[in-house]
Formats: C-alpha cells, structure tokens, sequence
C-alpha cells in the first residue's frame, strides 16, 4: 500500500545558495505518531509547511496518495491546491484560533474548505458537520465550551481546540508545529497523548515538530532526527542513542 | 540631613525638563507672538469685538421658535445627507481598504487603492462640494456626494491600516483548511477588524451629520443654507434657534451610535 | 479510512440533535431591528433627495469643461498673492490649535472620570466639548465674523474654538486609559491633586497628548484653508475671489497650493512620529 505521504527531493532555500532544507527524502504512512526532532533553524518548521504549501518549495516532489489517487502538492495552484489543502490538517505552535470568534465557530472553519463564501457568512454550515463538531468537542474534553470566545480559553484549552479544528477536515496526513512549546509539561503531555490517540483512531499518520526529546521519546512511534537541513536519523525510539542525539543537536551539556 | 551632603554640594531635581522640552516650549512662545504680529492682532479691536459679542449674544436670547418648517425642512435633509452619504461611503470603502492593505494585496493594486483614498482625502468638503454644485447643481445631490468622498478618504484609509495591523497566524491557520480566499477574509480577517470598522463608520456618520450643516453653506443643500442667511439677514435669534437644534441632534446621534455598536457585539 | 471512522459515530435523531446557534434568539431579534431601521433610513432618505436626473447627465460635460477652463494653473498668480494668503492660513492653523490648548487640557482634564470624581463637573465639561465640536469650524468663524469683523482674528478664534472639543475629548480618553499603577503608588506616598497630574497622569499620556494635538493641525491645516470663503482670513478669501470673478486658472493655482501644503503638513507629522513619539 502507498504510504500516505512521500516527500522526494525536497530543497527549500530562502536566499539563493542558502538552502535551509537540503534534500529530504521521506515516507509517512499508517497510523502513528512520527516525531521530528532537531535543533532551531534546521528546517523542522519549514518542511511541515512545505507540504501543505504554507512555503513553496524550491525543488523536489511531496506526493500526497488520497484514495489512490496520487498528486503532487508541489505543483498545485489556486483550487486544486485548495482541495489538497483540505485533505491535511495542521496544528499549530500558538494556536492560531481566531480569538474573537467562538469555539465553534474555530471549530467549523476546518469545514470553511467544503461551503461557500454565502453560506460562511450567514454561518449556514451542514447539520453534520455541527453535529460532527459536537462530537470532536466532547471527544477533545470541551464540550460544554461550544459558545465560549476562543480568547476567553487557557492554552491548553485553546490546544485542543486548535486539534479538533484540525480533525474537522478529516484529513488524510495531520501536522502538528511545535504543538507544546507553549504549554506546561503536565499539559504537553495531554496534548502529545490527544494526538497519537486521535492519529489511531482516525487511523491516519500524525507528524509533529517537536524539540523536547522526552516527549518525543515516549510518545512517538517513529523519529526522525533532522540537522543541517537534511534528515540524519529515521528509526525508533529505542536505535536513539546518546551518540545519535549528540549528532542531531550537537554539545554534551544537555544530554544530562 | 539633606540631600546636598550626599551629592557633592549639588542639588539635582529628578523631574527636570529635559534640554528638548524646554527648547520647544520656548520655541512655541516665540512663533506665538510672531504669528500674532504676522495676523495684525491690535489689542484695541479685540476689546471692541468683546463688547460687540456680549451685544450679540444678547441678540441671541431669546432664541426664535418661529420659523420651526425652515428648521425642520432643513434638518431633515442634513441627517438624510448624512445617511445616504455615510452608506455609499462604507459600500465603497470595504472593498477599496480591502484592496489597500498591503499584507493581502499585491503593490500594484494597493498602491492604486490608497491613491484613490488619498486623492478623497486631500481636498476638504467643502471645496469638493463647491465642485459637485458646478457639476450636478445646487441641492442635496451635490452635499451628499461631497461628503461621500470624504467618508471614503477616512474610513477607507484607516480600514486598510486596521487589516494590515492584523494577526497573521490566524489567517494562515484558515488558510491552511483550503478555505476559498473569500472564506478567508471572512473568517480570517473579517472578526479581527470588525469591531474597528463599525467604530469608523459610526464615527464617520456622526462628522458627516455634522459636515451636512457645512455644505449647505455652499449652496449643497442642508440646514446650512438657512444658517447662512440667517447670518446674513443679522437674524441671531434665528441663529441660535439652529445652532442649539444642530447640538441636540448630534449629541442624539452619537448616543444612537453607541447602541449600534452595543448590538453589532462591538 | 477517517471517513469509515467518522461515519461511525451515532447519528442521532433530529430532536436529540444539538442545535448550535450563533445568537441568542433576543440577540437575532435585537440585531433584525437594527438591520430594518437601517434600511428604512436609508429607503426614507433616498426617497425624498432631489435627484434632477437633467442635472447628472450633463454633469460629465460640466466638469470637463470646468477642468479645461482650470488648465493650465495661473502660475504668476503665486507670488502676488497666494503665497502671503498660504502663510497667513498656517498661522491661522496653528495659533489656532495653540489656543484652543489653554481651554482644552482644563476641560480634559475634568471630563476624565478616573481624574475628576464629581459626576456633575464632569457632564457639563463633556456638554462644552460636545458644543464645541458640533460646531463646524466653519459656522464658528461666522459668530467670530459677526462678532470681530472679517479677517484672520475671526479664523483664529474660529479654529481655536473648534479644536476645543476635539482635543480635550481624546485627552480625557487618554488619561482615562492610563493604568492605575503609578496613580496609586502617588496616592499612597501622599500626592495632592496636582502633584498627581503633573507627575502620575502627565509622563505617561503625554505621547498621546503630542499626538492627538499634531494630528488636530493637521486637520486644522485643511480647515483653515476654507475659512476665507466666508472672509475670516487665509488663502480661502483668494479663492473665494478667484470663483467670484470667475477666474479657474487661478483657482487652479490656489487648490494646487492649499493641496502642496496639506500634503507638506502630513509628512511633517508622520515625520515627527516617527522620530519623538
């Protein structure tokens, strides 16, 4: 079976000669948690946004394998884009909920993909959908905080949300930036633990950016070690050694 | 005890006026005087004007309730320039400040934009409607235009600076769903810089009502015309009849606007 | 495969459904109202504006023949007379808004309900600022004309009288926004009245302060420049002689002027912006 991502070539270079991405050659599929793990700057950020096309890339393919149909998201543009788009849901480091509208209403902007501008604004979404949203609010633990304002929210709270707007797509791939870098440790934990339930029950593959190892250890089935740009370890937890990790972030000081 | 012991003898205030304050004040008192002599202020001609104002003002009271149809005539159609002119006013301000914020819109475009707002915004209203008097002829068409032009020039120049002021991590979490670009602008956009916009077009109804009483001293129609002869015909009575009237129906105005924006959830 | 997952969840019956509204029903209703009397002022309006459709036709051809009548602009008219009448409208401008300071920071002052506790100080300095703002500048200049004669002192005052309204609203918002922090820390060390403003309210509104007073010339700028329409002085009355006599290439001359020195006056205040506040 094809795996439900596969990342060919990638190079992204924001100044010309300069490439941040170096050539990434990935595959993701099934249903885990893959982590990627890696010092700032290596491009971490900028890989999970060049699949959904937040960032061009400069060279390479991202093949997206959807009902066995496989498109290349590098070169989409304008509605075709848009479609693929709504095949992947994205979950961010702040969140980025619209703060003055309500949870609910963050909630149906996953769904903003599948109806039209008029019915946006009257705020006429399919009953499913609503219905589908109740259910993900209850399933993230939210349910009584449908009509509450998103900025009224902890960041925890506003996490979940961020996670069931993301799930509203029903997507094929789900991307998570840096998802706990904003939040306490207890609750990064919920969050890492939401995620790779909600990847398997879903059954879809979970991609998170993540720099707290720990986390990464425990939570991930699958890491992938990035540095300099290009991906210097892809296995399990457990073939992460210390050597490996010194590799990946370089210096010794931290690894106590 | 005293502060001189510990400071070497010198005794520092901490609230001193800086170099720069005092400069400008100093600046300011002089180009005040200057002016004053550039404007051929002579201290004689003030003081009679003082006795003539204390004349004038008792020419005003009491004020003259005859002439209520010419009142009412002409502060109806004020306040109806006013509307009519604050809504084409914010029917094309919100697509021209959207094609004005340089975060969503490509130079070109919003270069074009903002010179079209500038241009609304350079000349002041009445002037423009001495123009569209010459142009449509006198009446409120001419007034309502007038004050058109200017609405755009202020609220679209102040809602293109409120979307470029916007989160844009909010935008890119709804564009990553695959929404439309107008989905975007309206889930996206749209809740951010609302609550602002409805500030502006309410403020912009309250000046026009009270710009409506300026066009009509140019023949633009409105209760201006009837204030200005009245001026002329030295009727002050009648004068302060409209000015306290004007007064009422602003301050009524700017009460009713903000229960519009309470309702609007602003 | 996440549809399979999705579709699997209860579908419940209509009546169990969760209904999601965005507004409480007295919300639609409030919101519906506000919506009709919209429309219904602006249907009422549109009805009873004189539309002369004659008038609107022809309006094209008038403006282009004003246009043509207007080129090319009169430029020895500059020197002679427009120059003087510029300088004269900028001093109206800002002696103006210098006045209208002395009465303005007062009134500020006591309309600011953080500053000033009596309630009834405050409503009848919010009344004299709301007076003096309803007042176009351009009605104030005809009581000034009645009063002082034709000429810039009626302008001035006019101005000044205008910015009243403006510039001590915005400053009693202003120190109606200020935090309380210092204010208390003032007020437990024991500070009178004035030593709280001068030290407490001042530094931190006085940013916003400069602003709004920069902004309000600069719209004062603009108003000035009409003020000689009705002979209060300022290259208005050039213009206003200009259009008497029918003259458009001087006309031309003078709105190019008045139109250079807006846009001057504008940059010099983004430009002090920039750099003080």
């Amino acid at each position: 079976m094809a795996h439900a991502l596969e990342i060919e070539g990638l190079v992204k270079e924001y100044r010309r000669g300069q490439p941040v991405l170096k050539g990434i050659n990935l595959r993701i599929g099934g249903s885990g948690v893959t982590a990627i793990i890696g010092p700032s700057g290596t491009g971490k950020s900028t890989l999970l946004r060049c699949i959904n096309r937040l960032i061009d890339p400069t060279q390479g393919a991202i093949w997206l394998n959807v009902e066995g149909r496989r498109t290349d998201l590098s070169t989409l543009r304008g509605r075709a884009l848009r479609a693929s788009r709504r095949q992947i849901g994205m979950v961010f480091q702040e969140y980025n909920l619209v703060e003055r509208l309500t949870v609910m209403e963050n909630l149906l902007t996953g769904r903003l993909g599948y109806v039209s501008a008029w019915d946006a604004w009257r705020r006429k979404f399919p009953p499913q959908d609503v219905q589908n949203a109740f259910a993900l609010l209850d399933t993230v633990g939210l349910g009584d905080f449908a009509n509450q304002r998103a900025d009224a929210l902890s960041g925890g709270q506003r996490q979940r949300v961020g996670i069931a707007r993301a799930l509203m797509q029903r997507p094929q791939v789900l991307l998570a930036d840096e998802p706990t870098s904003s939040l306490d440790p207890k609750t990064s934990v919920e969050i890492m633990s939401l995620l790779r339930e909600q990847g398997r029950a879903q059954g879809i593959p979970v991609i998170v950016n993540i720099h707290d190892v720990e986390l990464a250890r425990r939570f991930a089935d699958r890491l992938v070690g990035m540095s300099g740009g290009q991906v210097v370890y892809d296995g399990d937890a457990a073939g992460l050694s210390d050597a490996k990790l010194k590799q990946i972030y370089g210096g010794e000081d931290w690894l106590s | 005890m005293s502060g001189a012991t510990l400071s070497s003898g010198r005794i520092s205030t901490p609230f001193r006026a800086s170099a720069l304050a005092r400069g400008v004040s100093g600046a300011l008192l002089v180009y005040t005087v200057y002016a004053l002599s550039q404007l051929n202020f002579s201290w004689p001609r003030f003081v009679s004007g003082l006795d003539r104002g204390a004349h004038l003002l008792a020419r005003m009271f009491p004020p003259d309730m005859t002439k209520g149809d010419i009142l009412w005539t002409g502060m109806v159609e004020s306040m109806q320039m006013a509307v009519l002119a604050s809504v084409l006013g914010i029917v094309i301000s919100l697509p021209l400040g959207l094609l004005g914020a340089r975060n969503l819109m490509p130079q070109p475009v919003t270069w074009l934009a903002r010179a079209v707002v500038a241009a609304c915004r350079s000349l002041h209203p009445v002037i423009v409607a001495i123009f569209f008097v010459k142009a449509v002829g006198f009446g409120a068409m001419a007034g309502i235009l007038a004050l058109m032009v200017g609405s755009i020039g202020f609220i679209g120049k102040l809602f293109a600076e409120a979307i470029e002021e916007i989160s844009p991590k909010q935008v890119e979490a709804v564009r990553a769903t695959g929404a439309s670009f107008a989905n975007v602008i309206l889930f996206g956009v749209a809740p951010q810089v609302l609550s602002r916009f409805v500030g502006f077009a309410t403020y912009q109804l309250d000046s026009n009502l009270r710009n409506s009483t300026m066009v009509g001293i140019v023949g633009a129609g409105g209760i201006g015309g009837a204030l200005f002869s009245a001026f002329q015909r030295f009727d002050y009575g009648f004068v302060c009849t409209i000015l306290a009237t004007i007064v009422l129906i602003i301050v009524l105005g700017e009460l009713l606007t903000n229960q519009l924006k309470k309702v609007f959830h602003v | 495969m996440s549809e399979a997952v999705l579709s699997s969840l209860p579908r419940l019956a209509p009546t169990q459904q969760r209904i999601w509204q965005r507004f409480t029903p007295l919300q639609r209703m409030l919101r519906l109202m506000v919506w009709m009397a919209i429309v219904a002022a602006i249907v009422q309006s549109a009805r009873h504006v004189e539309i002369i459709p004659e008038f609107l036709y022809d309006a094209p051809e008038q403006m282009g023949d004003l246009l043509s009548r207007m080129w090319p602009p009169d430029a020895t008219h500059y020197p002679q007379t427009v120059h003087a009448a510029l300088m004269e409208t900028l001093h109206i401008a800002s002696l103006g808004t210098l006045l209208s300071l002395v009465f303005a920071v007062p009134l500020g002052l006591l309309v600011a309900t953080n500053l000033t506790r009596n309630r009834l100080v405050n409503l009848v300095a919010r009344i004299l600022l709301v007076s003096s703002r309803s007042v176009n500048s351009l009605v104030w200049a005809l009581l000034f004309l009645a009063v002082f004669g034709p000429g810039p002192l009626a302008g001035t005052l006019a101005i000044g009288f205008r910015s009243i309204g403006f510039v001590g609203k915005l400053l009693g918002e202003a120190i109606e926004q200020a935090p309380r922090g210092p204010i208390e820390a003032l007020e437990a060390a024991g500070a009178g009245w004035f030593a709280r403003i001068g030290y407490g309210y001042w530094p931190q509104v006085k940013p916003a302060f400069w602003s709004i007073v920069l902004l309000r010339w600069d719209i004062n700028v603009r108003e000035s420049a009409v003020l000689g329409l009705v002979g209060a002085g300022g290259i208005g009355m050039v213009l206003d002689t200009a259009m008497n006599l029918f003259q458009w290439d001087r006309v031309a001359t003078v709105l190019l002027a008045v139109f250079a020195v807006v846009v001057v006056a504008e940059v010099v205040v983004t430009q002090v912006r920039k750099r003080v506040l």
